[in-house]
């Protein structure tokens, strides 16, 4: 009863500083403009603080904190600034978990604060309690469970500090509602960062440095792997320039799509499980590997003994743990993307003779591009991906679920510019796609944003429906409808024996009238003629548009390399 | 291979629980785990044992611990010369007419009995671990009631020798 006591006191209580008044002032400080977030009984005192900032920061009510939190990972991997969340306890908090998880797989900075109940009840089992410390310890970049108010500007700066520098990722800040409701005894003092356990090493050794320049001088086969830290360290030009300079091949990652231009002729495409040929073939190949800043993830690598055989490997990454975690690597260089690239560029004074190797590589893109067969019975989803790219000029920020049209759209919307492209890529999280794109179009107000999603995934998470359309939020949703859970289904086509487990959705909501039911213009479209007749009316629209596209059910992603195989091992390389 | 590994943390709350979480989640077996202040107020040393299957493994047990944020600093002292010691406490059935046969048993080992009962005996023991183990197996067919250990701690010696003069280390192999 005490408790109610005290908690009746503040409700009453008239003086406007407390503990949430003073962590609305740090975000401001800290630049922050967008709140994602959701209310609950536990930070009741946050959402008064709101209510009392009026309007001077931004909030955005999700309608469930998963859509929440993945909006806020669109909006950071859009704008390289953390994503700010707020949740309440208890369900609240446990509700985030998928998001977290997502963020510290992919690097994307966010800060989530949970509400907590009082200092005085946690451990009792308090009603919407749970230990949210214990719960995201092992999936956040670190986490902070606010013990009084005197902390929590340091904590803040921390959180922020933490987040945004050396490998970006998810900090979470826990707030018991007894602090959030608190009474400011004192002005709070400036505080300063204190954190002697991380410290980021940014600058490569320029030993390392003149070694990798001396290999690259002498390779017959290098190529360069780009991942997602050329996009964090935004050192796509130099990553660029440099390729361009010395004529070095380029493969991307799933997630480092963009960082090096699709069009170019040194550009082989994506590499791993369904990568193209020639890029599969020349990580296989290659007698130097040039690693910036991707993490050798096994949907990349395939079985590591198959996996750049002959060379010597040279790994440039912010995160020393990355080094050596997979692959044994000759040359490390922990240090950012861009700064490595920088002194890369004057270390390496002549390019390699490698003529015959680019030959090969420009042979194996002849003979082996990506392929599909038009059918009369319907429409490939390939070609829907492709008419997006076409109608969108290529320009488009692309967001994506998990699965089937994930890959299809890594592989045929093929992007010129970095930050255009976000996908779930090393948890493979559904539901992911359509709310990380309403965070992209809250970053990005006047690009074109797209979701690309299936039918499955936008099933887990089409609650946020209501956001674009009450914010006007003009994303376009493709749903790459194939009535079916699709890369489940071509797993078990291919390596199950055909036996299609409850991986077919027989019955679905009719995604138009769903639209139409939060009042947003739906189309659907069953042929080819109608979608080149609907996407320019969709993209000509400063609105939101869901098209639901029904596509082949039996369309597989090629080329596929079988789990457990090797990078050379691909299958359906050709029709 | 077994490997002493010395973290030295901040003392915050839950930084014992991202160090054994982080060392469960990433597969490597915790053989025994000593924690204490330090010198230093607010800094904490762990000396952790760990089983890893090779160099590779080793390498990134260090790199995940000092990923962390409440770790300061993180040294695998296995090769270097060192003090290492635990401390154990041992129960042991023992009629009066057996005390003194016991007594003699663990005097080699500089061991001391701190408690005695009608019919048991409470041993201390501090050593390296195999000096440990070896005593309780003398122990044992007296009947060993309960055993307490602290897992091992350890320190490097002020002299490091140059790495000719070191011997091959037995401690741990």
């Amino acid at each position: 009863m005490k408790v109610e006591a005290k908690e009746l006191e503040f409700q009453t209580s008239t003086a406007p500083q407390t503990g949430a008044d003073l962590l609305i002032d740090l975000l401001k400080k800290e630049g922050v403009e967008t709140l994602f977030g959701y209310p609950g009984g536990a930070v009741l005192p946050i959402y008064d603080a709101i209510y009392r900032a009026q309007g001077t920061i931004q909030h955005i009510l999700f309608r469930h904190e998963q859509g929440m939190i993945h909006a806020a990972e669109g909006y950071a991997r859009i704008t390289g600034k953390p994503g700010v969340v707020i949740a309440t306890s208890g369900p609240g908090a446990t509700n985030l978990v998928t998001g977290i998880t997502d963020a510290m797989m992919d690097s994307l900075p966010l800060v989530v604060f949970t509400g907590q109940v009082a200092r005085n009840v946690i451990g009792t089992d308090a009603f919407q309690e749970a230990d949210v410390m214990a719960i995201t310890t092992p999936i956040t970049k670190h986490n902070y469970q606010v013990r009084s108010i005197a902390d929590l500007p340091r904590i803040v700066k921390e959180a922020f500090h933490i987040a945004s520098t050396g490998r970006p990722g998810p900090v979470l800040v826990d707030i018991p509602k007894d602090i959030s409701a608190g009474l400011l005894s004192e002005e709070p003092k400036e505080a300063t960062i204190n954190l002697p356990g991380y410290q980021p090493t940014t600058k490569p050794n320029p030993l390392q440095i003149k070694k990798l320049a001396d290999s690259i001088t002498k390779a017959k086969k290098p190529v360069i792997l780009s991942g997602a830290g050329v996009l964090h360290g935004k050192a796509s030009a130099e990553l660029t320039a440099f390729a361009e300079q010395h004529q070095l091949p380029v493969v991307t990652t799933l997630l480092g799509l963009g960082t090096f231009p699709a069009d170019s002729p040194l550009s082989l495409g994506m590499g791993g499980m369904h990568g193209t040929y020639a890029a599969n073939m020349a990580l296989y190949e290659c007698d130097l590997l040039i690693n910036f800043g991707a993490r050798f993830d096994d949907r990349l690598t395939g079985n590591l003994k198959h996996f750049a055989p002959n060379a010597k490997v040279a790994h440039i990454d912010i995160d020393p743990a990355e080094i050596g975690k997979n692959v044994p690597t000759q040359i490390p260089i922990v240090s950012d993307s861009k700064e490595a690239l920088t002194e890369l560029r004057t270390e390496t004074k002549e390019s390699p003779n490698h003529e015959e190797w680019l030959e090969t590589l420009k042979q194996y893109k002849q003979d082996y591009p990506l392929w599909f067969k038009h059918d009369s019975n319907g429409m490939c989803p390939q070609w829907v991906i492709e008419a997006v790219h076409k109608v969108t000029n290529g320009d488009a920020i692309v967001a994506t679920d998990v699965g089937q049209h994930q890959m299809w759209a890594a592989q045929y919307y093929t992007f010129k510019q970095p930050h255009r492209w976000i996908t779930s890529g090393g948890l493979g999280t559904m539901g992911f796609g359509f709310p990380a794109a309403i965070g992209a179009q809250i970053a990005a107000p006047d690009s074109t944003v797209v979701a690309i999603v299936g039918d499955g995934g936008f099933q887990m998470t089409l609650q946020e429906l209501s956001i674009i359309y009450e914010r006007n939020l003009p994303v376009k949703i493709i749903i790459v409808n194939n009535g079916a859970l699709g890369m489940v289904r071509q797993w078990q086509e291919l390596l199950h024996g055909n036996r299609i487990s409850e991986s077919i959705l027989h019955t679905q909501p009719d995604f138009v009238k769903l639209a139409e039911s939060y009042s947003i213009r739906g189309y659907r479209v069953d042929t080819q003629e109608e979608l080149i007749t609907v996407l320019p009316e969709v993209f000509a629209y400063n609105g939101p548009v869901l098209v639901d596209c029904r596509v082949l059910q039996q369309e597989k992603v090629f080329p596929m390399i079988a789990p457990g195989k090797g990078i050379h091992e691909m299958i359906g390389v050709k029709p | 291979m077994k490997r002493i590994i010395t973290a030295t943390v901040q003392d915050r709350s839950g930084v014992l629980y991202r160090v054994t979480g982080l060392l469960q989640r990433r597969q490597f077996n915790i053989e025994s785990i000593s924690v204490g202040p330090t010198e230093t107020e607010g800094i904490s040393k762990m000396t952790l044992v760990v089983e890893v299957e090779d160099e590779q493994r080793l390498e990134q047990v260090t790199k995940q611990l000092n990923k962390q944020i409440d770790v300061l600093k993180v040294s695998d002292i296995t090769d270097k010369a060192i003090v290492a010691r635990e401390l154990a406490l041992i129960k042991v059935a023992s009629s009066s007419q057996l005390r003194s046969e016991i007594n003699g048993i663990i005097d080699p080992f500089r061991a001391l009995i701190i408690d005695v009962s009608k019919d048991s005996l409470a041993i201390q023991i501090t050593g390296r671990p195999d000096k440990i183990d070896a005593l309780i197996e003398l122990l044992r067919p007296y009947g060993i009631k309960e055993i307490a250990r602290t897992g091992l701690t350890a320190l490097q010696r002020g002299h490091q020798p140059q790495v000719n003069e070191l011997a091959a280390h037995a401690l741990l192999k």
